[in-house]
């Protein structure tokens, strides 16, 4: 038996460095082929991938995929698919262009650009998102219609309800405080992002400061200290330059002069400011922290892994896993809803093909970020870097002047390969 | 080992003409046995006999089409596992059913986690009341936070074992709990069962060692075909008794 190997594993001490840190090794590999991929587009493009301006860029255009990447890590952990999501997305965001544009105006008599459009707008499409979502989890989980079939007809239902609700017309342009969260048209500025980046910083350390006297108070092992700064350091680090590189992407100075001239001042001479995190990538963030203290410290994360890990053990434990997949949908349709705000604002109006495709890009950021299809393994902060690496991949493709069929072609294979060294992995730690 | 059982009150738990039909197959047919504090039952029969579709039936992950469950005399509405819960019915399955993906804490605690003021789970807590139940069981124990896949058998059958012993089981229902398990772990099995039984719980051990059983069970409820075969006390009989039951369905002038 194993206990002998259990006995002897506390006083082991010659633990590599990355054991001391207690870091996920997986994660590390994946940070490590980003940056790689990151130094080989900037060389390839000769510097102009790893400006600021391209910087920013993807950031805002991993938005929409990372939101509902998030979501699909706990669709795939319950052993489900979720092919349905790029449709939801369209007619989260039909609905919200009607309302915007038919139901406020025409119905309501509310002026254009009424402060009320907005977030009805935004409520409408979450509502739409969640209830369509909890639909397919009931279909899903009292019906027991496997999701793949439930979520492939939602493929074709959902797209085309768009269609209908728009009369396949291009509606546009969406209200302007909803364009705000569209990306480049609405950030938080220069002294904001600092003010954001300062605030994350004590929080991500006071987490890391509770944590440890939780384990202190209970008398468990805790990580050497020099361990904890080390860690400290690097997410200090890590967040402050994110805000600093976004912060140094500058407004150009035409546009600039119109946002002065629009309050009614002139703009000083010689006046430059940086356009600082986008409220898009505010959003993502967000999305990112309630999913992780969901997946990880809430009892729905640890029956949602649980179940996955094992339904049956779940179902004895009396765990109300019916229940359980109609929470998972409908946390997917409110992220898909999300993302319809995102994706049709960054764009400033409702098309008929928004979100085609991304039920794949979704599926293969939450892959490539580590989700197990056999279930029970996967993690938020892994699907959004998975989003990140896919989008990273496209655009530095797109510069070096690949074509886009061959660009699908490279993150076809990419997504094969990447699931072949996740198994090769976890075959050689044994997890 | 057995000692004399005092079965003139109310039994912790009794089971009366249960039933259970899967589409033309009768897996369980109008079976009643009873269990008294401090005593170990053997559900014994042959695969198929239906031993595990009775117990599931008080656990509540299966459903009776009929029959009654009374516990401590009193009529029990078991319809699922959180019922049998609320009875403190606690159950060792078969097939070890652990969340493999799951820390041994988040396992000892499914279901019933202990959550902070905010409402989020309180992970430091219940390893530490892990370690406490743990370390009481199984003092070796080291391996609290990878997931319970890495464990032996033995280690994950003492964390289904420490589940039950937290959660103060009155009743618990051991399915084949050996069955996974090398002989060193059986012993350590077998040596709990006596531990519980001094603390007056009360045990439904399906086993298919007849010495085992002859060890560590005072009586013992014979099942073929579904239906009950006998009961009778393991001290009274030989084990050559007991293979008859099972075999051939056999009851022995003795029983009851
Ligand atoms: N969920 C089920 N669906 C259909 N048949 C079942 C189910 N569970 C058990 N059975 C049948 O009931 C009978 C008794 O099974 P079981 O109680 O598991 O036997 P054992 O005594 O070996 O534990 C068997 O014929 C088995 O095939
Ligand atoms: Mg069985």
């Amino acid at each position: 038996m194993s206990d002998s190997k259990t006995l002897s594993e506390p006083t082991r001490t010659e633990k590599n460095l990355f054991a001391q840190l207690e870091i996920d090794t997986r994660l590390l590999g994946m940070i490590g082929a980003f940056i790689v991929l990151c130094l080989v587009f900037n060389f390839l493009t000769d510097g102009r991938f790893l400006t600021p301006r391209n910087i920013f860029n993807l950031t805002i255009q991993t938005v929409s995929v990372g939101i509902m990447a998030t979501g699909m890590v706990f669709v795939i952990v319950t052993r489900n698919i979720d092919l349905s999501v790029g449709s939801l997305l369209a007619t989260c965001s039909a609905m919200m262009a009607v309302v915007q544009t038919v139901i406020a105006p025409e119905w309501l008599g509310l002026e254009l650009g009424h402060g009320m459009i907005a977030p009805m707008a935004i409520l409408v499409g979450l509502l739409t998102g969640m209830i369509i979502g909890g639909f397919h989890g009931w279909l899903v989980g009292y019906l027991t219609i496997p999701a793949f079939i439930v979520t492939l007809g939602g493929l074709f239902v959902w797209r085309n309800v768009a269609w209908h609700l728009t009369g396949g017309q291009t509606i546009g342009p969406l209200d302007a405080n909803f364009q705000l969260f569209g990306g480049i048209g609405g950030t938080l500025g220069e002294t904001g992002s600092w003010i954001f980046g300062v605030i994350a910083v004590a929080a991500s350390l006071y987490g890391l400061y509770s944590a440890r006297r939780a384990r202190l108070t209970h008398d468990f092992p805790v990580k050497p200290i020099w361990a904890e700064l080390v860690i400290a350091g690097i997410v200090t680090v890590a967040i402050l330059g994110f805000v600093a590189i976004l912060n140094s992407y500058e407004i150009p100075t035409r546009r600039l002069a119109r946002m002065f001239e629009a309050r009614g001042e002139v703009m000083p001479e010689g006046f430059t400011t940086g356009y600082g995190i986008p409220y898009s990538v505010l959003i993502l963030i967000a999305v990112a922290v309630v999913m992780t203290v969901t997946a990880q410290k809430t009892r729905l994360g640890r029956y949602i892994f649980a179940f996955g890990g094992n339904p049956e053990a779940a179902q004895l434990s009396g765990i109300r896993t019916r229940a359980l997949t109609v929470k998972i949908f409908m946390i997917v349709g409110a992220l898909c809803a999300i993302s319809a705000i995102v994706a049709s604002a960054r764009q400033t109006f409702h098309s008929n093909d928004i979100g085609t495709l991304d039920e794949l890009r979704v599926i293969a950021a939450a892959v490539i970020g580590g989700t197990a299809l056999s279930g029970g393994i996967g993690t938020i902060y892994g699907a959004i870097l998975g989003a990140l690496i896919m989008q990273s991949l496209q655009s530095g493709m797109a510069m070096v002047g690949v074509d886009a069929p061959y660009q699908n072609i490279v993150v076809g294979i990419v997504l094969v390969f990447a699931v072949y060294v996740d198994i090769l992995y976890r075959k050689r730690t044994g997890s | 080992m057995p000692f004399d059982i005092d079965r003139t009150g109310t039994p912790l738990i009794e089971l009366k003409n249960m039933q259970k039909a899967f589409g033309g197959i009768r897996a369980v047919d109008d079976v009643s046995i009873d269990l008294y504090p401090g005593e170990v039952v053997g559900v014994l029969g042959h695969n198929g006999a239906g031993k595990s579709v009775l117990m599931k039936m008080v656990s509540g992950a299966l459903q009776r089409d009929s029959g009654e469950i009374l516990v401590n005399g009193k009529s029990a509405d078991i319809n699922n596992p959180r019922d049998a819960r609320n009875y403190q019915i606690e159950t060792i399955y078969q097939y070890l059913a652990l969340a493999d993906n799951l820390d041994a804490a988040s396992n000892l605690f499914l279901g019933r986690e202990l959550v902070t003021p905010m409402g989020l789970v309180n992970d430091a807590a219940m390893e530490a009341e892990t370690r406490k139940i743990m370390g009481r069981l199984t003092p070796n124990f080291r391996r609290f936070s990878t997931p319970v896949a890495g464990l032996s058998g033995g280690q994950r059958q003492s964390v289904a074992i420490s589940r039950a012993v937290y959660f103060n089981a009155k009743i618990l229902i051991m399915d084949e709990p050996t069955a996974a398990l090398g002989v060193e772990e059986t012993a350590m099995v077998a040596e709990l069962i006596d531990e519980l039984k001094k603390q007056g719980i009360g045990i439904f051990l399906i086993d298919h060692d007849i010495h085992q059983v002859k060890n560590l069970c005072d009586r013992a409820s014979v099942m073929k075909n579904g239906k009950l075969v006998g009961t009778v006390e393991v001290d009274k009989v030989s084990e050559d008794d007991i293979l008859g039951m099972i075999i051939l369905g056999k009851k022995p002038e003795i029983a009851e």
